[in-house]
């Protein structure tokens, strides 16, 4: 497959989703003496849109690398980021690709890609446990992390009220209950 | 010790997590037919100890730093890199040039130290003690450099964001170098001892095979995938520390044997070619290690106070001796934590290959072919096995299945 440079990569994005994609930015910084470039990529698509984004990822490269998906309670919405790397097993030449989707708190779902990636399965088991996102036809439904005795309807990551519950949090010596 | 399980005595009631007699909690859930193995499950999370939640809820992130140290008591330096790598690139620091090589120093040190580790490990899991001895008496000697170096055998404490806390100096390079000889010196050895030797070259060829295609479909990374032949390696693909100036280069096991088979045997090769790069690696960066400052900002305050107001994301990724590390972090001014913090560490996917590789497996290969992975949670403390056969459902407990394996060498044709 032919490789694209950073910039055309997003661009491909847009071309691809059309309404779907919200924007992208490429990060670049210098590293060490010789000043080699780390780049990472930065694409925003509306929910919709979603399976068609990390689709469009297999047409940048055969096997992308999910590393796994980060989630962030931004209050009114939940934000989704599936970092991937793409271009990898060559010097120098992968990029990281960080596809963003936020989520409404009202409508927490986001379809499973386990179909496309099998071994995105451990990562969508945790963000459902951990950030109450529902993962729509998840193969497996059991918590990853959690122990069973874990209360249903809390999740640790959450900032809002469906956070841990208070009497669950230790609080060190010397230190004050936020 | 197979005992067997009354109905109420179901497998949930814990003998780990935390039992004097085990190392790391992690359960299996086996189905066998006979001795071979139809399906396999694994059961994590005995050991969470909500860290993301800790940096994004109550510690600052130079607290952080010392909570990503004890991540693992083994990669205990790969996660601080990735972590200060995420928290630079959010607040904009640049660690000045030199710190970039003392920390790929350390790291792979680190490594050379966890494959010698592993490597014992493996032997001990087919029986064969008189090895595992011998190799953690070879890896005593990077345990002593390390000391050397950090002042701390286990957790070395290097890291700052914007640099690293001690400097390598002038003094020190002939006894580093002594170490890296020493290395040089035993590794024909030690490379006689895993790959030539009969024993071993019979317990571990064609076991636990994971083929290319599975590999990266269930995402394996670090030396377990480049064993099944995916050259994919950090410091090869992606540009950090001093890594990004030398010409890294994955290690395949074709590099001692000409093809990829995927399986336990291949997985020694991969981790011993590695503790010779990574010996190369040390000797290079010594040898280009530029002068400089080792902090962009020696005044912890102040750097405290700039983290505060910073606002952004980034993101950090190392190859840490099991595969690839990953840290993202989200900054928001004004806040003193982190607003988010996930951390990936390598047997977080490396388990998904686990029901693969077992598959098709005797009982008695389960200890090599689980350690073949290096999982970070290394011990089988519990296996669960039913016999579909009889349909009797049994309890082994890892002295039980250790005995199976070292019988199982025991029984070799000589």
């Amino acid at each position: 497959m032919e490789k694209l440079t950073p910039q055309a990569i997003i661009d491909s994005f847009g071309k691809e989703l059309g309404d779907g994609f919200v924007g992208g930015s490429v990060y670049e910084r210098e590293v060490a003496v010789k000043k080699n470039k780390f780049r990472s990529l930065w694409v925003e698509v509306k929910k919709s849109a979603f399976r068609d984004a990390v689709k469009h990822i297999f047409h940048l490269q055969e096997y992308p690398h999910l590393a796994i998906i980060s989630s962030s309670d931004l209050g009114a919405e939940v934000e989704l980021i599936y970092h991937f790397t793409i271009y990898y097993g060559y010097h120098l030449e992968e990029l990281s690709l960080g596809l963003r989707v936020k989520l409404p708190k009202n409508d927490l779902k986001i379809p499973t890609i386990t179909d496309l990636i099998p071994g995105a399965l451990f990562t969508e088991r945790e963000t459902q446990e951990m950030m109450g996102v529902e993962v729509v036809d998840i193969p497996d439904k059991r918590r990853l992390f959690l122990p069973e005795d874990f209360p249903e309807g809390a999740y640790p990551w959450r900032k809002d009220e469906k956070g841990p519950p208070n009497d669950m949090l230790r609080v060190l010596p010397g230190r004050e209950q936020k | 010790m197979i005992q067997e399980e009354t109905k109420k005595a179901t497998y949930n009631i814990p003998v780990g997590p935390i039992h004097p007699a085990l190392k790391e909690p992690i359960r299996l859930a086996l189905s066998v037919d006979g001795e071979e193995i139809v399906d396999a499950d694994v059961f994590v999370g005995q050991v969470h100890r909500g860290i993301e939640w800790l940096g994004m809820n109550r510690n600052n992130p130079i607290q952080s730093i010392y909570i990503a140290e004890r991540i693992c008591g083994i990669c205990n330096i790969c996660h601080p890199f990735s972590f200060v790598m995420a928290v630079e690139h959010a607040a904009g620091i640049t660690p000045p040039p030199r710190a970039d090589y003392i920390r790929a120093i350390t790291a792979e040190m680190e490594r050379i130290h966890s494959h010698l580790l592993w490597a014992g490990v493996a032997a001990h899991e087919i029986g064969f003690d008189t090895v595992f001895y011998f190799t953690w008496r070879v890896r005593e000697e990077i345990m002593d450099l390390i000391e050397y170096v950090t002042g701390n055998r286990v957790t070395k404490a290097m890291f700052q964001i914007g640099g690293v806390r001690r400097d390598i100096t002038e003094e020190q390079l002939p006894r580093i170098r002594q170490s890296l000889d020493y290395y040089k010196s035993i590794y024909d050895k030690l490379e006689k001892v895993f790959l030539d030797d009969k024993t071993i070259r019979m317990r571990t060829m064609n076991v636990g095979i994971l083929k290319k295609e599975d590999a990266l479909k269930l995402l394996t990374c670090g030396p377990s995938g480049r064993a099944s032949g995916v050259p994919k390696d950090v410091r090869q693909d992606q540009p950090y520390g001093a890594y990004a100036d030398l010409g890294i280069k994955a290690m395949t096991p074709d590099m001692v044997t000409g093809t990829v088979v995927g399986d336990v045997y291949d997985r020694i090769i991969v981790r011993l070619l590695e503790v010779k790069q990574a010996v190369e690696i040390i000797e290079q960066c010594l040898e280009n290690m530029p002068p400089g400052p080792i902090l962009a900002q020696p005044k912890t305050a102040v750097l405290l106070k700039a983290l505060t107001q910073a606002e952004g994301e980034g993101l950090g990724r190392a190859e840490a001796p099991r595969g690839e590390v990953f840290h993202y972090v989200r900054m928001e001014a004004g806040q003193s934590t982190l607003a988010t913090w996930k951390v990936r560490a390598p047997t977080y996917v490396n388990l998904m290959s686990v029901p693969t590789i077992l598959k098709g497996m005797q009982i008695a290969d389960v200890p090599i072919t689980f350690a073949s992975l290096d999982p970070c949670m290394s011990c089988t403390n519990r296996v669960v096995i039913t016999d579909r056969a009889i349909s009797r459902r049994s309890v082994i407990d890892y002295e039980e299945l250790h005995r199976l394996s070292v019988e199982k060498t025991k029984e070799l044709p000589q």
